[in-house]
């Protein structure tokens, strides 16, 4: 790599017409000039982003926080993001991607990112992979997410379903063995039972999997996928016996054409998804928290950041029900700052997702 | 005699009944594709017209779908277009004049052109992860403009350089011989007879290699880019020293695809309405590209007198 100095030297040399003998320009060398512009971009560009030899000085550029991960989290983050950027003028840039809580994690390991948005707790690999690049990180619940069973309205037969019901429909086993309606139940009738589902790699089908067959990512094949909830939505409005499941937010747009399920847990009462049985916990066992992670030295070291995410725990409520989503009690968002203030670091959940723990609870445990 | 012209006007007959069919099947196939597009076109229109205010390219993206707007996508794909021309250019042009003008012909050559044209046909998502590999995590240059703008670069090199190959080859070599017969070097015969008549053709096919990438998804979600982008990169050029910068290569961004995608899966139905009109912006950008190329080429055939 030549000095900085010398590479705008190059450049003008370049770029200046080459004389004849006589004094006179060369027509035809006007014709490389935009050859020789781009070579010089290339090259002054290179420098410029390996860091190299220190130039003239440049003004201190903006702060940036870098967010990545769920696609359930993202329309929170994104509200939360938005905000933030209005308040502050612009003198803080937030970029939110979406790579899926997995992909999330691995650039979050990887101190690409500074906060994670996670729809389900950190795995023991991701634990693994962040304690060996020297990532520690503070996790902090910051919104329900309810997973609505939905059927089509002209579905006559039913109002509500129980765990048990949703298992025997989804297990691997069900794969050919249970195709009717009347086979979950023989007092629904025999039409063919068509169900639709987020795909296999989103963290949504990993937990209502694990909430209703017991075990994540364990479920028959034969269903209509799609990582693309109105794929669904639109499937499930189209057809008088489909049955299929996806976030509230997506049920609670488009409730002139679908239903949803009452959800029978147990010898319990069925509870219909809403905000009020989400937040009261009473919607068991398909409401489960959604997290960010927030890197733990990046906080403590840049104050925009650890602004950036007080303002997410103070705000998300107003901004949460805007966006479709369920906040949480106002005391979890009190135990949350507070962990953010100790900087408590680590996981409650110890490498495992669980189904059906009081938010308060998690918030009151030791992170390890 | 008399059976044979029978059988002379039986077969005449048959054979232009057969050029009447072909010919309608043709039509028929060309109106059906017209069709398609048209359809597509319209529908796009009917959904997104409405939003197709100032506004909506002079806002950042938002949570609410009315006051979302496309400035920092089609920003994003202006300078990555930028990107992807300042590096697929060159390259393409060079390589495809040293094939056609320069290279010996044995089997290293021979490798070198199947490689090329098998490049072409090579699915974007693998130069997604080649550039997540190599641009990304080995050269460190992070979910940056550039790195989108190189890779995309890439994408469409096989293209550059297999246009740059047959507009030269258009060249009729007479003009070439009549040069050398003068004296001309190599060099000289390229630089001042063969691009110049070639550059209609060279440019066709870079504008349609770029008007392909901007459509381009996948490899730009495969190196990461971001989807929630409310500012812009910084200005390339400043009213203080230097003047110009180069910051903004290292910017993260987002293009118009990636926003599109982003609000086709929202819950809110609003957002698809501004998801059909940065489509229709999108598909306006990629017809006034390739207008331009027909423009191009049909001003530089109107130069060219031999």
């Amino acid at each position: 790599m030549l000095p900085q100095q010398t590479q705008h030297i190059l450049c003008a040399a370049m770029i200046q017409r080459p004389l004849q003998p006589t004094g006179i320009p060369m027509r035809h060398d006007v014709r490389l000039l935009p050859v020789l512009v781009v070579l010089c971009i290339a090259a002054c560009a290179d420098s410029e982003v390996d860091g190299g030899p220190p130039g003239p000085p440049r003004p201190v550029p903006t702060p940036l926080v870098q967010i990545d991960g769920s696609s359930t989290v993202y329309p929170v983050t994104e509200a939360v993001a938005e905000e933030f950027q209005a308040r502050r003028g612009g003198r803080v840039r937030v970029t939110v991607g979406v790579s899926g809580t997995g992909g999330g994690f691995k650039k979050f390991c990887r101190g690409e990112t500074q906060i994670s948005n996670a729809s389900r707790p950190i795995l023991e690999q991701e634990i693994q992979a962040c304690a060996a690049a020297g990532v520690r990180y503070i996790e902090l619940p910051v919104a329900f997410d309810a997973l609505t069973v939905v059927v089509n309205p002209q579905n006559t037969w039913i109002d509500s379903i129980s765990i048990e019901e949703l298992a025997t429909m989804w297990r691997p086993e069900a794969q050919g063995t249970v195709s009717k309606w009347s086979d979950v139940n023989p007092s629904w009738p025999g039409h063919p039972l068509r169900l639709f589902g987020p795909g296999a790699d989103s963290g949504t089908f990993d937990y209502f999997t694990e909430a209703t067959v017991g075990k994540a990512k364990s479920s028959r094949g034969d269903f209509t996928a799609s990582e693309d909830d109105n794929v669904l939505v639109t499937g499930i409005a189209n057809d008088a016996n489909a049955l299929g499941f996806f976030g509230l937010a997506y049920y609670s747009e488009n409730r002139d054409r679908l239903r949803a399920l009452a959800i029978r847990n147990g010898s319990g009462p069925a509870v219909a998804p809403s905000l009020q049985s989400v937040a009261d916990g009473s919607y068991t066992p398909l409401s489960r928290p959604i997290f960010i992670y927030a890197n733990a030295d990046a906080v403590n070291r840049r104050p925009e950041l650890r602004e950036f995410v007080e303002f997410y725990l103070t705000h998300a409520q107003d901004l949460i029900r805007e966006v479709g989503y369920v906040p949480l009690p106002d005391e979890a968002y009190q135990l949350a700052l507070a962990r953010l203030s100790r900087g408590d670091t680590g996981s409650v959940f110890e490498g495992h997702s669980e189904v059906g723990v009081r938010v308060e609870e998690l918030l009151q445990r030791t992170p390890k | 005699m008399e059976p044979g012209t029978h059988d002379l006007r039986v077969l005449i007959g048959r054979q232009r009944l057969c050029d009447v069919l072909f010919e309608g099947l043709g039509a028929f196939m060309l109106l059906m594709s017209l069709f398609i597009l048209a359809a597509l076109f319209i529908n796009l229109a009917i959904e997104g017209l409405a939003r197709l205010q100032p506004d909506f390219f002079l806002d950042f993206p938002s949570r609410r779908a009315g006051q979302a707007g496309i400035l920092s996508a089609w920003v994003g794909s202006v300078l990555v277009m930028l990107v992807t021309a300042a590096a697929a250019l060159p390259v393409g042009v060079a390589a495809g004049i040293w094939l056609e003008e320069y290279a010996p012909k044995n089997w290293l050559t021979d490798v070198v052109e199947i490689n090329v044209t098998n490049l072409a046909g090579v699915p974007s998502i693998i130069y997604g992860l080649l550039a997540l590999g190599l641009l990304v995590h080995q050269f460190r240059l992070g979910e940056s403009i550039l790195t989108a703008g190189l890779t995309l670069g890439m994408m469409i090199l096989p293209v550059v350089i297999v246009s740059t190959r047959e507009a030269i080859r258009a060249v009729p070599q007479t003009i070439r011989e009549a040069a050398y017969g003068l004296g001309a070097s190599r060099w000289r015969v390229t630089r001042d007879h063969v691009l110049p008549y070639s550059v209609a053709g060279i440019l066709t096919g870079v504008i349609i290699g770029l008007s392909r990438a901007i459509g381009e998804t996948a490899p730009i979600i495969t190196i990461g880019a971001l989807t929630f982008i409310a500012f812009l990169p910084p200005a390339p050029v400043s009213a203080v020293p230097p003047f110009i910068n180069f910051e903004w290569l290292s910017s993260p961004f987002t293009v118009l695809p990636i926003q599109m995608f982003n609000w086709i899966s929202r819950p809110d139905p609003a957002f698809q309405s501004n998801a059909a009109a940065a489509g229709l912006v999108l598909v306006i950008l990629t017809l006034f590209m390739n207008a331009m190329a027909i423009w191009l080429r049909y001003r530089a055939r109107k130069r060219i007198k031999w």
